[in-house]
């Protein structure tokens, strides 16, 4: 006989995201749609004003500049990234270049981003750097601003996009890059043609680990950026701390949720479509290169 | 004649402290079918891979029609290669891997359709353009990647073990269809290979090498019936040597003592001198087999019992113990109806002979 224990073995982890993933999210929905207490805190009456409140002017800049932000760092880490998982691939020393990918996660974070200011900083290494090199002597401000926090979190998140570019580019076959030469393509356009095509999971991949948590940073900006480098993250942790609005906290929580979850939904959808795209480019082709002659 | 020459000339080339290729010199004619035949490790895939342009030799010129191609890079060499794993773009269906050497030099849409089912159709796979690599069986791929090799219409075709993924049957196929485009195209063909069936069947010349070194370069003919070596003996086809002394020697005749199987005759133009240390060799198809005792002018006759038949439908191949204890191979052919010979069977007693003019000398120490 046999018996179904698929329930008994999924009830641990099911259990567990009840209580501590889909819980605290469906009270941050609930939140949002309540009325703001006056310390702190929300009334038990249904309102839609936390919605209505995201229209804020200040509050959409801050959007634009976490998306703006979360894109260029996450640009520069798959730039810096996809050149590194190269090497490591086709090095012999695999396990003690990964080794050391890793060994930043051994100190806090926290920790790391004060090395970040005590290297930037106006009485920092660079500047003192600089300052022995003959450079201006009163020092340069790196800290506290856009470009400062793009750099942090590129240096943040690099082992993230490291790793999944490193998996999928070690399972490549570089014998087709070879091909790719020896059928006429230059090295750039054997990287680009051939091994870009072959690694694309790798890459979807890297920019969801890294732009998901960019995308709702908040010690990053809070400690490394200044007025101009606020972020959703900080002003959410405002919004609860400070301002003690708790439904604005939990409507801008629930947007960028939104938002993040949209995203990753038409990433994993673009890439069947993009197949058939090329073959229709094909059965059309042509006529467009007549058109464009 | 369509095709390149290429004319490789004192390469050397090392990995590290093992060295691939040692002072290696090969002349390939234009349109020549040429092979590089040896055993894994011999080179021969390093020495394809240097005219392809991969790597780059530490000593020594390689040129394609009398130009110097060292320090080009694949791209801007006129040669092309089929690689032993295919390598075809997964990401691309077989009519844009094909059309992809195309697609890089930007040719008009229309001329890619039509050059692409040109070359389709040349290795007869126009009806699998929209499929994807993943979806061919092995001799698909294997075709795929000819008509690939040949979109850009290069001077010589590489190729690198190409029948050695593919199994025994469909490996006779394709080796007959890659002579065949040979034919057509016409152009300079390098075949590396370390089967010497594939090679002996297909090529106008083998190099045969071992151990970074050219041993022999030769017609299919040559190779098999004048090895050059030891070496070469026994890596094509099966060879009985026998290692002796030259006891006596007219004209081209040498009586030599042998190791185990007395004094035997040698007819062979090779210098020799009396007392020198010989290995001679005879193939095992030349070898005749037989109850009774048969025997001429010049003709070498041992006694044994058969220590193993090895049935092969179309011939079988008999383990000879020679009274000396020592083992000769000896095939034969299975009779038609013309011929009455008698089965021969294991622990038979038989008579071996052969003529002294089918025996080689490969080897030579004074």
């Amino acid at each position: 006989m046999k018996r179904n224990y698929g329930f008994a073995y999924a009830a641990p982890q099911a259990l567990w995201l009840t209580v501590f993933f889909a819980a605290p999210i469906l009270i941050i929905i609930v939140y949002s749609f309540l009325k703001k207490g006056l310390y702190g805190g929300v009334e038990p009456q249904f309102s839609l004003e936390a919605y209505s409140a995201l229209a804020n002017p200040t509050l959409l800049t801050v959007a634009f500049r976490t998306l703006w932000v979360s894109a260029a760092a996450t640009f520069l880490t798959i730039l810096i990234a996809l050149p590194c998982g190269y090497s490591i691939a086709r090095a012999k020393n695999q396990a003690l270049r990964l080794f050391l990918v890793i060994v930043p996660f051994w100190t806090n974070f926290l920790v790391r981003i004060y090395a970040w200011i005590a290297i930037l900083g106006n009485e920092g290494f660079l500047n003192h750097a600089l300052r022995f090199l003959g450079f201006r002597a009163e020092g340069y401000q790196f800290l506290y601003n856009q470009g400062a926090v793009i750099l942090v979190l590129v240096y943040m998140y690099l082992p993230y996009a490291i790793l999944p570019l490193f998996s999928t580019i070690d399972k490549f076959d570089f014998s087709l890059l070879e091909a790719a030469r020896d059928l006429g393509a230059s090295r750039m356009q054997s990287y680009l043609r051939v091994m870009l095509p072959n690694i694309k999971p790798g890459i979807f991949t890297a920019v969801l680990f890294t732009f998901i948590p960019i995308f709702g940073a908040y010690a990053v900006p809070l400690l490394i950026g200044g007025k101009d480098s606020y972020m959703l993250g900080n002003v959410i942790a405002d919004q609860v701390t400070k301002t003690r609005n708790w439904p604005l906290a939990s409507s801008i929580s629930m947007t960028v949720t939104l938002i993040t979850a949209i995203l990753v939904f038409l990433f994993a959808l673009r890439k069947p479509k993009e197949q058939k795209l090329v073959r229709d480019q094909e059965a059309l082709s042509p006529s467009a290169s007549g058109g464009a002659a | 004649m369509k095709g390149s020459d290429v004319a490789v000339s004192n390469v050397s080339k090392s990995f590290g402290s093992f060295a691939a290729l040692k002072e290696v010199s090969v002349s390939i004619n234009k349109g020549e079918f040429y092979s590089l035949l040896g055993p894994s490790g011999c080179g021969k895939t390093t020495l394809l891979r240097l005219i392809a342009g991969f790597e780059d030799p530490d000593q020594g010129q390689i040129t394609i029609d009398g130009a110097d191609v060292l320090g080009l890079p694949p791209d801007k060499r006129h040669c092309n290669t089929v690689f032993q794993s295919y390598a075809l773009f997964p990401h691309l269906s077989v009519f844009e891997n094909v059309a992809f050497p195309l697609r890089i030099r930007k040719v008009p849409s229309r001329l890619i359709k039509e050059l692409v089912f040109k070359h389709l159709e040349l290795v007869q796979l126009e009806a699998h353009a929209d499929k994807k690599p993943s979806q061919l069986s092995g001799g698909q791929k294997q075709r795929v990647a000819i008509a690939r090799a040949l979109i850009n219409e290069p001077s010589v075709l590489l190729l690198d073990e190409p029948l050695s993924a593919l199994d025994a049957k469909l490996r006779q196929h394709m080796l007959m269809e890659l002579d065949a485009i040979h034919d057509k195209v016409g152009i300079t063909f390098i075949y590396v290979t370390h089967d010497q069936q594939e090679a002996l069947s297909v090529s106008d010349r083998i190099a045969v090498m071992n151990a970074g070194k050219v041993l022999q370069i030769g017609s299919p003919q040559q190779i098999y019936e004048n090895p050059a070596s030891e070496f070469v003996a026994r890596f094509i086809g099966e060879a009985n040597l026998f290692t002796g002394v030259v006891t006596r020697r007219e004209g081209s005749l040498n009586l030599v003592d042998t190791d185990g199987f007395g004094p035997l005759l040698v007819d062979d133009e090779t210098e020799v001198a009396v007392g020198d240390r010989i290995v001679a060799t005879i193939r095992p198809e030349k070898i005749r087999i037989s109850t009774d005792r048969l025997g001429g002018p010049s003709i070498n006759v041992l006694h044994g019992i058969v220590h193993e038949p090895v049935y092969s439908g179309f011939q079988t191949k008999y383990i000879i113990r020679a009274d000396s204890g020592a083992l000769l191979t000896v095939f034969r052919q299975h009779a038609n109806w013309s011929e009455g010979i008698p089965d021969i069977e294991w622990k038979d007693e038989v008579y071996l002979s052969f003529s002294a003019r089918d025996m080689v000398i490969v080897e030579r120490n004074s």
